[in-house]
């Protein structure tokens, strides 16, 4: 008989006009760590919040037992009282507020409402410690990197005396180096008795630290796996509930000129402009050309392009862009754009959408001047463009007056890549364009990226996931430290020579 | 199987009527909103209504308490009420024209998600430049007024430059406008009123358009012995104004239409003919109903034509033009804006450009009504116009509002005012209750969001 420490049973959730979960079970052995994958959308984050309380006893139906007893929560409070906590993807810190403050918000080492300073610190300290995690608990958060503020996450559970620790999607933002240190931590856990769930769309880090899986689809528990049956093959069957031949769509690619090149590319950091982050870069995309930028995490990946385009990160820029063999003026978004540049953020909600607009807006506020003449829109010119997007990148809505913040994470990311198509540029510049979507979604997602190349534009991929520049694209740039340490074309690539030209790129930065 | 897909066919025909009246409910709520009140204060300000509220007092509550007599007295307290008098009509117009004024150029500025604290103060001094400029160095109305006008640009330029391209927080730059411009009203003045001025200039707040057709008598008044008509007999209608109403009518069914006609070409149709039909006749009647209470009067005012013609600018700016879209699209996520190629600091700026110019206008308007700029002048008018813009549905996170809700919003609170004063409640309970509606109107409009 297995010692079970938490059992879901028949869960079912219904919003106004949708199921999100029905008759989902889940059951958790004492000590595992129990990992849930599906596909965006599927319902996992909606399960973990009828677990934690968000979503209050009497919302839902069916029962949540947890060490034997039915719970009836009625709020995150209730399921920190018996030591659930929940750590969210997106990370709920305060970023101008220190370490040790943010591990004991809510939970303030205090007698009689006054602060007890000391014992703050020295319990900071010790928890810090247990996750490895070595900074001054007086550092502001703002000052340290994700991949330390998941730590934080952790060590601020920790604090809470954790018996059940949910994890979504920890590893989203971190870079492999911190992912794997994570990965550790959560194994480390383990040994000591922790009991965790960890949501997570990365096959490879479920298979190495879960002892059993459940598939969540559409709403409803699939299956659940032990270890010993999970193959990669297996679990992206069940999630996307047919055989997923291929994870990159094939495509035969036709390059020609050059179309765009940087050269000499100088950054300085914004806040600290004594410190370069790009170090004189050069590189160039040819027509019909897919081309990686790979790195680590703090490479400098996302503050190359941003500065290409419009100088929208740093200062002191220096160096030229040159847009078909010319001279190109990119120093504001706008003649970036004019002159034909398109740049899809990494982070979609914050720098990517207007998240309480619908998605017809959103198509087209990158060329308004494309639905409007002297300034006045016309009203079904942009009916018409929004719906030929929707229709050409497979946005999931009911209609183009969706509000994009409702839509999930990949139906968001169609709609940056539709308002940067409709741009029409001829160098895309997409800074991890899957991010946080689901199997089925990146796949439509590759496809859009082929037919672009396919129609002869440049395209620069950012990733963090190897597997993915090495599907995707023809030549892979290796980025480091705000230098480039490595070229490789596509047939001789592979994650291991790109970790090591990393590696090298670091070796050769200390000596 | 035919049987089957009918019920389908009714049932789905059923739910998008109901589904076109919720979202309509929502979105005409503040219409009705105003009209209840409206109702509310012709009722209340009825001399039966206020005979019934004496003899009360008098005589103890329940001693004039009859369900048949409320019912029978509802009719000739409606006909007999004095907020829909055409006089009080006129003079709700013009007590709250220049709040609507300033609300337009408010609107874009919430909907950015700044603020503009100053427009009060600015309001106040720019009436006072008027003012010595046609007073004192007897300058022609007409050139003062857009000099006035230039002065207000400048001033929202100044106060833009700070916010748009110092990054200083809006809040603080035009808190710091709303005290000099404070200051600067008193100096310019020496602490004195300054008036009265040329009559032109007056004629911007105090006249009626001119009825170029000719009054259109439909029942002769009757005449005293010198010959002349007596007040309150006969029923002569101004007919300029009647003709405008008609034609606004006309405009407003044909774009209804057009529109209507462009969206099922394209294949999206939610509210169902009759509901569109019901909807237009009822906006028409209303249109018709205040047409025709000022052609009673002395027609339309000059100002109701200039508020006109701007909340028609608003509209089409906000819907129709890349510039109202940019400033949705800044206010609903600045760093989404700035990334797809906008220059939100320019837009920032020339966005307090005109609210800088509007509350100019409003000065002038203002002023002209009180034929002398005094040293008071604006101040806290800010607050009301602030205050119409969230009633009228705005977020003060930015990226949501509506022209027609700020105008709609500040009738109400206008309306409220008066319709308060004719009651003879004191201005102290007035702002209590004032205050009330405000929190009372946005939190309503929370709650219904909530459960959408």
């Amino acid at each position: 008989m297995d010692d079970i420490i938490l059992e879901m049973r028949g869960i079912t959730k219904t919003f106004p006009g949708v199921k999100a979960l029905e008759n989902v079970n889940l059951k958790v052995r004492r000590g595992d760590i129990h990992a849930i994958c599906g596909e965006n959308g599927a319902g996992k984050s909606t399960l973990m919040k009828v677990l934690s309380g968000v979503y209050p006893f009497g919302s839902y139906d069916g029962d949540v037992r947890y060490e034997g007893n039915e719970c009836r929560f009625h709020g995150i409070h209730d399921s920190e009282k018996v030591g659930i906590v929940i750590i969210h993807q997106e990370l709920a810190l305060v970023p101008m507020l220190s370490i040790a403050e943010n591990m004991f918000l809510g939970n303030e080492q205090a007698s009689a409402g006054v602060i007890d300073w000391n014992r703050t610190r020295r319990r900071a300290a010790e928890l810090l410690r247990k996750v490895g995690l070595r900074e001054d608990p007086d550092t502001l958060i703002t000052n340290i990197g994700t991949g330390k503020q998941q730590l934080v996450e952790i060590a601020k559970a920790l604090a809470k005396d954790v018996k059940l620790l949910i994890l979504d999607e920890p590893t989203a933002s971190l870079s492999e180096k911190d992912s794997q240190a994570l990965l550790d931590l959560l194994l480390e856990f383990k040994t000591q008795g922790l009991t965790s769930i960890m949501i997570s769309h990365k096959l490879n880090e479920i298979k190495r630290i879960a002892d059993q899986i459940t598939v969540i689809r559409d709403g409803q528990s699939i299956e659940t796996m032990d270890k010993a049956d999970i193959t990669e093959d297996r679990i992206v069957t069940s999630m996307v509930g047919r055989t997923l031949e291929n994870r990159y769509p094939t495509r035969t690619p036709n390059i020609g000129e050059t179309i765009f090149e940087v050269k000499n590319w100088s950054v300085y950091h914004p806040q600290h402009p004594e410190r370069q982050v790009i170090k004189g870069i050069n590189l160039h995309v040819k027509k019909g050309e897919v081309v990686g930028i790979a790195g680590l995490m703090g490479a400098g990946r996302t503050e190359l392009a941003m500065s290409v385009f419009g100088r929208s990160y740093g200062v002191n820029v220096t160096g030229e862009v040159f847009l078909h063999g010319k001279p190109a003026d990119t120093s504001t978004v706008h003649r970036a754009v004019a002159s034909g540049l398109a740049y899809a953020t990494e982070d979609r909600k914050v720098f990517g959408l207007n998240l309480i607009d619908h998605i017809k807006h959103n198509v087209t506020i990158a060329n308004l001047p494309g639905v409007s003449s002297s300034g006045v829109i016309d009203d079904m010119g942009e009916l018409k463009v929004a719906n030929d997007y929707r229709k050409r990148t497979n946005i999931r809505s009911s209609s183009v007056y969706q509000i994009t913040g409702n839509l999930s994470g990949g139906n968001q990311q169609k709609v940056v890549l539709s308002k940067w198509l409709f741009a029409n540029p001829d160098v895309l510049i997409l800074d991890e364009p899957t991010r946080g979507i689901d199997v089925g979604a990146k796949y439509e997602i590759y496809t859009i990226i082929n037919k672009l190349a396919g129609e002869g534009k440049g395209i620069l991929v950012i990733s963090s996931e190897m597997p993915e520049l090495l599907g995707i694209c023809d030549r892979i740039y290796v980025l480091n430290e705000g230098r480039i340490v490595g070229e490789l074309a596509a047939d001789e690539a592979s994650q291991e020579k790109i970790m090591r030209a990393i590696v090298r790129g670091e070796e050769k930065a200390a000596s | 199987m035919s049987t089957e897909a009918t019920t389908a066919t009714v049932d789905a025909s059923r739910a998008s009527a109901r589904d076109a009246m919720m979202s309509n409910l929502r979105e005409y709520g503040l219409v009705l909103a105003l009209i209840a009140i409206m109702i509310f204060f012709q009722l209340t300000s009825s001399p039966q209504f206020q005979g019934w509220l004496g003899a009360s007092m008098k005589d103890g509550w329940f001693a004039h308490l009859s369900f048949g007599d409320a019912i029978s007295g509802i009719y000739p307290a409606l006909r007999d009420g004095i907020l829909f008098k055409p006089v009080n009509l006129t003079n709700v117009v013009l007590q709250n024209s220049y709040i609507i004024v300033m609300a337009l150029g408010m609107l874009l500025v919430i909907v950015a998600g700044h603020i503009d604290l100053s427009v009060g103060s600015v309001a106040g001094f720019i009436g006072a430049v008027a003012a010595v400029l046609m007073v004192r160095y007897g300058l022609n109305p007409l050139v003062a007024a857009l000099v006035s006008i230039g002065v207000g640009a400048v001033i929202g330029g100044a106060q833009g430059y700070f916010i748009a391209y110092m990054k200083i927080p809006s809040f603080i730059v035009t808190l710091a406008g709303m005290l000099v411009f404070k200051g600067l009203l008193l100096w310019l003045l020496g602490g004195e009123s300054v008036g009265p001025f040329p009559t032109e200039f007056q004629m911007l707040s105090a006249g009626f358009i001119p009825d170029v057709i000719g009054p259109w008598t439909i029942v002769a008044p009757t005449l005293n012995a010198a010959g002349n008509p007596m007040p309150n007999t006969g029923l002569v209608l101004h007919s300029t104004t009647m003709l405008i109403g008609v034609l606004i009518i006309v405009a407003m069914l044909y774009f209804a239409l057009r529109s209507r006609r462009d969206r099922e070409s394209h294949g999206y149709e939610a509210e169902p003919f009759a509901f569109f039909i019901l909807k237009n006749l009822v906006m028409g009647g209303i249109i018709l109903f205040l047409m025709y209470k000022f052609a009673t009067y002395k027609g339309l005012p000059n100002v109701l034509i200039v508020m006109g013609i701007l909340i028609a600018l608003f509209v089409f700016i906000t819907k129709r033009m890349t510039f109202g879209r940019r400033v949705f699209a800044m206010g609903g996520n600045v760093k989404a804006a700035a990334l797809s190629g906008i220059n939100t600091e320019r837009l920032t700026f020339y966005i307090f450009v005109i609210m800088g110019m509007l509350a100019a206008l409003a000065g002038l308007i203002y002023t002209a009504r009180l034929n002398q700029a005094t040293p008071k002048a604006g101040a806290g008018m800010e607050l009301d116009v602030i205050a119409a813009v969230f009633v009228g549905g705005a977020s003060a996170m930015g990226g949501v509002g509506e022209v027609a809700g700020a105008v709609i919003g500040a009738f109400i609170m206008g309306v409220m005012n008066n319709g308060m004063s004719l009651l003879s409640i004191n201005i102290d309970w007035q702002q209590v209750i004032k205050g009330l509606v405000l929190l009372g109107a946005v939190a309503f409009d929370l709650y219904n969001k909530k459960k959408a």
